[in-house]
């Protein structure tokens, strides 16, 4: 007979090797998945995982869009791994990443159409700021009338969805558009664009951002007594209270990091991928990053890696529906299994399998 | 020898990496009162859920009455008449007695003839209980007596008890124990738990000793003293701490009429809570469960705020100051839940020490964690408070209850803090880290710090503390000094008998601190 038995402590070896461990049987059941549609399976693993890095035709265009998408999944998602470690659960990092992209782009469309080096930098301030004023209302209310940050943060979420579409049709609607809805394109007016640094990389100011917001988050947890602070208060709330962590403080603290990274996100993405502001520039990000968080174990490395292969299967997903014919949904599905698996493997980090064997009795 | 109503031969469990029971054999003979003792982590508890059917032993046998005893689970263990009454009460507190006494049957009569029965029998054992009154309105004690009828209308014939009287009155222990000796004339045996060594030799008939998972003694206990039990549990001597006089110094910490609403409908209130401790002086607050001492240890600790003024630290208010203020004034304290309150269970014992130390201890520097200097001091804490781990490395929950407890009361007695409080320091600890911990307070006392211990082991308390309070529905009688209490002082002061005001020895005008001071000078001359 198996039992689970309970580890004295978590192990670090499976904590390790979980997430390969996830990827490896989300390959296996996708596989699955993809043979009862009637594709043949390695085919398909290989479209989606290999393709985009190794295959000569497609890997040119495909390595930098990785680059591309991974880097606002990663840069909200060390955000909110601050609060996933603390207990703080910010779900709306999409309508702080939307309002992120509104302030920083009206700040720039209202100098359209002066020249000067400032502007972006103002643009970068202005995007932090939405997102850090939208992520204050789930944490003002929390702290205040401890409402549920959950539903109040996930609410907003459709709350900026019509302050975007509004804005797309009418406040900041381009005037030389023909009325057409959407803004301005950013991408084309250099001033305020967000290029790619090195042509051809796919590497932008916000991939940078990542980066460094992944290096900070690194040292800030594993050095910084903050770190500790904010683990404490997701681990056991009374201890923080006893070595003198306000509550109040970690939810603040929290939805600051994680408001102000999805800003500066939605940012970068409107002046440089997206372009302009349009209904539905916005593509899910603020709610991948969720994903990306926990399949990166809340932890810095782990998500720049998690971002990288969530970005691959993004890629890998769209060239296979053009090149196999494969459904959207089958694609969402497959990374929905990647989460399912590593919250189910995760287990084996805190518990062990034994081999009991029944007494006669 | 057939006589024996149950009888052990052999029993072994192992669990990964320990060997909870090592062949222990014993014999309880009907009627008998037969005391299991042993240190934490002896094997008591894996025994008797052995027994109980909790647990399968690996090996060994048992019998009952003569006959093959193999219970699978409680429930037949309870066939066989087997009972146990834990030290964690399992109750609804929402419901009544009654309803609580028929969710443990496995065919409960009808409500009105099961409320007769409880009636009837919890009168017979001197155990009144009325069977229409919540659980939730019922004293610690009173819902022992649902657990301990629970399981006497099986009518059991041997009755477990895990550390019943830990959180009794002295009276309270009294009426336990006239019921237990009832259930013995009838027959009933009892299989009695416990760690106070001293209810055990006025009341048990055998005692079987296991010191890790081995029996290494048996004995009659009232033919022993309880330091000759206690070292046979332990295998070495024990010297009881040692007393030293010092002469009280200024007040330290002080409360004035802390008076402060129960935060939610299970807290208790404070009512103008009053004391003083002096440097050199050990206060020792005493009283039964959940009469306030949370609350009053939370307003300590600084993580519930009380009204400006009726908290003082060296004369200075600190009544809104936070943990990490107070601490950096020199008050340290110690809260009673080790996993989870005063540790964090997944977190290693260097991130443990950053709980409560900080830039003042060298441990950090402009906010970023000295690693190394972290370890060292919790190294340091492991070595001076003989702390049994692989090292700093390993995850609180790792540790055993009383090794955690030897860390968290350490982690704060080695800052040799000004003034020190801390609830239950030995709560579930074995009898050697006990008195270590007691020493170290008294040794802390005697180099001039003032110290608050909240307990409910009143020998612990009469045995270290200057100073003796008994906290009773969110009030603190006026502290009287140790030496000159007797034992019915005592648990009438537990009773609530002695409220600031109608205490004997002070006037109702009398502030406490000074009705203290004059008390001190009575002593002295």
């Amino acid at each position: 007979m198996l039992r689970l038995e309970k580890r004295p402590q978590p192990s670090r070896l499976w904590t390790a090797l979980t997430p390969i461990l996830a990827v490896l049987a989300t390959m296996v059941a996708g596989g699955l998945l993809f043979a009862a549609l009637g594709k043949n399976p390695v085919e398909a693993i290989r479209v989606i995982f290999f393709d985009p890095l190794f295959n000569d035709q497609v890997a040119s265009f495909a390595r930098p869009q990785i680059l591309v998408k991974a880097g606002p999944l990663i840069l909200i998602a060390i955000g909110l791994s601050m609060g996933f470690r603390a207990g703080i659960w910010n779900i709306g990092a999409e309508g702080q990443y939307i309002m992120g992209a509104i302030f920083g782009a009206a700040v720039g469309l209202a100098l359209y159409p002066m020249d000067h080096a400032l502007i972006f930098p103002l643009m970068v301030v202005a995007g932090a700021l939405g997102g850090w004023l939208w992520a204050m209302i789930p944490a003002i209310l929390k702290i205040a009338f401890r409402t549920n940050e959950i539903l109040v943060s996930l609410l907003l979420v459709y709350v900026a969805e019509q302050i975007l579409a509004s804005a797309a049709l009418d406040l900041l609607r381009n005037p030389d558009g023909g009325g057409f809805p959407g803004s301005r394109d950013l991408s084309e007016w250099d001033t305020a664009s967000n290029l790619e640094l090195i042509a051809g990389s796919g590497m932008h100011w916000g991939v940078v951002t990542a980066f460094i917001a992944v290096i900070a988050a690194y040292v800030m947890l594993s050095r910084h007594i903050l770190g500790v602070h904010l683990r404490l208060a997701g681990q056991a709330p009374r201890a923080a209270r006893f070595a003198g962590v306000r509550p109040g403080m970690v939810v603040f603290l929290c939805f600051t990091v994680s408001g102000v990274l999805a800003g500066l996100a939605g940012l970068f993405e409107v002046t440089g991928p997206a372009g302009q502001i349009s209904i539905d520039f916005n593509v899910g990000y603020g709610f991948t990053a969720i994903i990306v968080a926990f399949l990166g174990r809340l932890n810095p490395i782990g998500i720049l890696l998690a971002g990288l292969l969530m970005a691959l299967t993004y890629i890998g997903g769209e060239l296979a529906q053009f090149m196999l014919g494969l459904p959207a949904a089958a694609i969402q599905a497959f990374q929905g299994m990647l989460l399912f698996f590593l919250l189910a493997l995760d287990m084996l980090s805190n518990y062990r399998f034994r081999l009991v064997t029944r007494e006669a009795v | 020898m057939t006589s024996a109503l149950l009888r052990l031969s052999g029993i072994t469990k192992s669990y990964p990496g320990v060997r909870a029971n090592d062949d222990v054999s014993f014999e309880i003979a009907p009627g008998e009162i037969h005391a299991l003792l042993g240190e934490n982590g002896a094997g008591k508890s894996t025994l008797v859920k052995a027994i109980y059917g909790l647990v399968k032993p690996d090996a060994g046998q048992m019998t009952l009455n003569g006959e093959r005893y193999v219970p699978a689970e409680p429930r037949a263990a309870r066939a066989a008449g087997v009972a146990m009454v834990f030290q964690h009460f399992s109750l609804f507190e929402a419901l009544s007695v009654a309803e609580n006494v028929s969710l443990g049957m496995e065919d409960p009569p009808p409500r009105r003839r099961l409320a007769a029965r409880i009636r009837e029998v919890s009168q017979a054992y001197g155990l009144p209980l009325e069977p229409d009154r919540l659980v939730g309105d019922l004293s610690v004690g009173g819902r022992q007596r649902v657990e301990i009828i629970r399981c006497l209308l099986q009518n059991p014939r041997l009755l477990i008890m895990d550390e019943p009287t830990s959180v009794l009155t002295p009276q309270e222990v009294d009426t336990l124990f006239t019921t237990l000796r009832k259930l013995s004339a009838e027959c009933t045996a009892i299989l009695y738990i416990s760690h106070k060594l001293e209810e055990i030799r006025a009341l048990c008939d055998a005692a079987t000793i296991l010191r890790h998972g081995k029996v290494v003694g048996e004995c009659v206990p009232a033919a022993r003293s309880a330091r000759e039990m206690a070292e046979m549990m332990v295998g070495t001597d024990l010297t009881p701490p040692e007393r030293s006089e010092t002469r009280p110094g200024a007040v330290m910490l002080e409360a004035r009429a802390l008076t402060l609403p129960a935060a939610t409908q299970f807290a208790t209130p404070l009512r103008e809570v009053s004391f003083a401790v002096r440097t050199g002086e050990i206060l020792g607050i005493g009283g039964v469960a959940g009469n306030g001492q949370d609350e009053l240890m939370a307003v300590l600790t600084g993580e519930t705020r009380a009204p400006a003024g009726t908290l003082l630290l060296g004369g200075e208010d600190i009544a809104l100051a936070g943990p990490s203020d107070r601490r950096a004034m020199g008050l340290r304290t110690a809260p009673e839940e080790r996993l989870g309150h005063a540790a964090a269970p997944d977190m290693s014992l260097t991130e443990n020490m950053l709980l409560t130390s900080g830039a003042a201890e060298g441990l950090l520097s402009r906010g970023f964690v000295r690693w190394a200097a972290a370890r060292e001091a919790a190294e340091k804490v492991i070595e001076t408070f003989d702390v049994r781990t692989p090292g700093p490395a390993v995850a609180a929950r790792a540790l055993s209850g009383g090794n955690l407890q030897k860390f968290v009361v350490g982690r704060e007695v080695v800052q040799s803090p000004p003034v020190f409080v801390v609830n239950q320091p030995t709560w579930g600890v074995d009898a050697a880290a006990a008195a270590t911990i007691r020493q170290a307070l008294m040794t802390l006392a005697a180099t001039g710090s003032a110290v608050v211990v909240v307990s409910q082991d009143l020998d612990e308390l009469l045995e270290i503390a200057t100073w003796f309070a008994a906290m009773n529905e969110g009030t603190l009688s006026v502290p009287r000094r140790v030496a000159t209490l007797s034992l019915e002082e005592i648990g009438l002061m537990l009773g609530g008998g002695e409220r600031p005001g109608n205490g004997p020895e002070a006037p109702p005008d009398a502030t406490p601190p000074r009705t203290q001071a004059a008390e001190a000078a009575r002593a002295q001359a």
